[in-house]
């Protein structure tokens, strides 16, 4: 009957694909396969929930960003002070540094769903600076250049310290990742999903549905900076330490390679965009240090200009070469 | 008076022009009207200022008795004033179901729900059910849009259109572009709406017109020129020089 082919085609969009739980089941063994890693896995967990935050704007609802940074670092420096002035449980800085970001995040929002990309591309730079230098003047709260220092943080859950190795931080920024990415999956497929792609789309037809559109782009923002937030707290309560580097325009602007090295709009663009970036960054300054920028540079204009759908077809093509070798050999007696 | 759609005095200038100039005009309950005009009267210009894209310089706008000169296009939508555009504007990465589930998801106004699953909602799947079905959508559901032939994206934009349950709607030059084969099946189910929904036909195309409406009002130079019954207007003198005998001409 109709209605059940409708019904299946629905639910069809965000039945969980094999490979999802591949990813996510490595992710969890990597504590073990990769004990020496941690710190590094940890650092991309938490990118790659800050390149989901943005993924939940631009790949969803068509805003772009220069200045995502911005909440990454109020969430670091939220949930930094908190733990220095008031409790040390991580999990209170943890939603302390979300909402702060969702904050600043719905009081800015009005000035970003103004005007056309290019605006927004300015203004959500400028408030990124304009944040930037706020905490670099108030030194006697933000710890100035010299960086928020004294973070000590109490054991997760009362129960797991944080060790030198990383194993506690990875697991619990895993955990974060995992969670908010759950919700974020369950958010994209709802109908409230579906009008920011109707928006993002042709804000004509979204107009024409009914759709009101500054409302839903407000609500989105609201949740694309309140998990920069916590990305942001996660960075501070796992390093226990934040600089001014987290306001830094060059964490805005590798956010957004990460995303246009993994891709938009589908989620796991923000995860295996910072898994390459991180391994790339890292690679590629073992070799060389000083010039590591230049290759960067050089991997972003080709990878805007096309390169990405040839990578991600070769990807795909290897993928399609392994599986029938895979077949073949499972075939033969 | 059972006008569901009313303009009083209404004014649009961009600069010097006067692009929509004095235009009080009266959609009735159930009514099958059509607006034209010559190319330039400014019959787009007041399709704008009905459905909220543009602001007037002055006048009002009233639906069903309420002022709504102020309200944004989305407030207009939920209020039973819908529109087609002459360009379809459609959701070029959705499939025909996506798009057709979020203007139903709309409707029923679902759209802020952000943590229920599309199919775990009955009205949802039935309103969807219902609109692929009087358009003939069922064969493409899965279809990405921009992949789809001109003729299908028109049928999208009506039962978009459609989709929203209008008790007024706007159709802005429907049959634009389509061929022949599939222009009567549109047309169609454009004659199959209920009664009671009031329909404003902007067209050119005088066939289509005559064939459609009851009443015609003829715009030109952004002033009402004319008003009545088919063959009222079809006898005007006035008409005929503005347009019917351009159009004989051109």
């Amino acid at each position: 009957m109709l209605n059940d082919r409708i019904r299946a085609r629905l639910a069809a969009s965000r039945r969980w694909h094999p490979a999802e739980f591949v990813l996510w089941g490595l992710a969890l063994a990597a504590v073990f396969l990769l004990p020496r890693q941690l710190l590094i896995l940890n650092e991309i967990a938490i990118l790659a929930l800050f390149a989901i935050s943005l993924d939940l704007i631009l790949g969803y609802a068509g805003l772009v960003s220069l200045g995502h940074a911005a909440f990454l670092g109020v969430g670091a420096y939220a949930a930094g002070l908190l733990a220095i002035h008031v409790t040390a449980d991580p999990l209170a800085g943890l939603a302390f540094g979300t909402l702060a970001a969702a904050l600043a995040g719905l009081v800015t929002c009005p000035l970003v769903l103004k005007g056309n990309d290019l605006t927004r591309l300015m203004v959500t730079l400028g408030i990124s600076m304009l944040l930037l230098e706020l905490a670099n003047s108030f030194g006697s709260i933000t710890g100035g250049a010299d960086g928020l220092q004294g973070i000590t943080m109490a054991p997760l859950l009362g129960l797991f310290e944080f060790d030198l190795m990383g194993r506690t931080a990875y697991l619990y920024s895993l955990a974060v990742l995992f969670l908010l990415f759950l919700l974020a999956r369950r958010i994209v497929h709802s109908p409230f999903g579906l009008s920011l792609r109707a928006i993002r789309d042709n804000p004509l037809r979204a107009a024409a549905a009914g759709v009101p559109a500054t409302r839903r782009l407000t609500a989105v923002y609201t949740l694309a900076a309140a998990y920069a937030g916590a990305a942001g707290a996660l960075l501070a309560q796992t390093t226990q330490f934040v600089s001014l580097d987290v306001l830094a325009f060059h964490r805005s602007a590798d956010l957004m390679l990460v995303l246009i090295i993994g891709g938009a709009g589908y989620l796991y663009g923000g995860i295996i965009g910072a898994l390459a970036f991180k391994i790339l960054q890292d690679a590629i300054a073992t070799v060389t240090p000083q010039y590591w920028q230049f290759w960067i540079g050089l991997l972003l204009v080709l990878f805007v200009l096309g390169g990405r759908e040839i990578l991600h077809g070769g990807v795909m093509a290897l993928v399609r070469r392994g599986a029938a070798l895979f077949s073949r050999r499972r075939k033969a007696p | 008076m059972n006008a569901v759609l009313e303009t009083r005095g209404l004014v649009k200038r961009f600069g010097g022009i006067t692009a929509t100039d004095d235009v009080s005009f009266m959609l009735q309950r159930g009514a099958r009207h059509a607006l034209i005009g010559p190319n330039g009267a400014g019959k787009t210009t007041l399709v704008n200022l009905l459905t909220g894209v543009l602001a007037p310089t002055s006048g009002a706008v009233m639906l069903k008795g309420e002022d709504i000169t102020r309200l944004p296009r989305a407030a207009r939508v939920r209020r039973g004033l819908t529109r087609t555009f002459q360009i379809s504007q459609l959701c070029a990465s959705m499939t025909v179901l996506e798009m057709i589930a979020m203007v139903i998801a709309e409707r029923l106004g679902r759209g802020a729900d952000a943590l229920r699953a599309l199919d775990s909602d009955s009205r949802l799947i039935e309103g969807v059910a219902e609109i692929v079905t009087q358009f003939r959508l069922v064969d493409i559901l899965d279809e990405r849009i921009d992949r789809l032939a001109y003729g299908k994206r028109r049928q999208i934009e009506i039962a978009a259109a459609f989709a929203t349950r209008p008790e007024v709607l706007l159709l802005d030059e429907p049959a634009a572009g389509v061929p022949e084969a599939e222009r009567r099946e549109l047309l169609d189910s454009i004659a199959a709406l209920p009664a009671d929904v009031s329909v404003l036909l902007i067209e050119h195309d005088m066939d289509i017109v005559f064939r459609f409406a009851t009443r015609i009002t003829v715009l030109v130079n952004g002033r009402v020129l004319a008003e009545g019954d088919p063959p009222a207007i079809a006898a005007d003198s006035r008409v005929r020089e503005a347009y019917l005998g351009e159009a004989a001409h051109g």
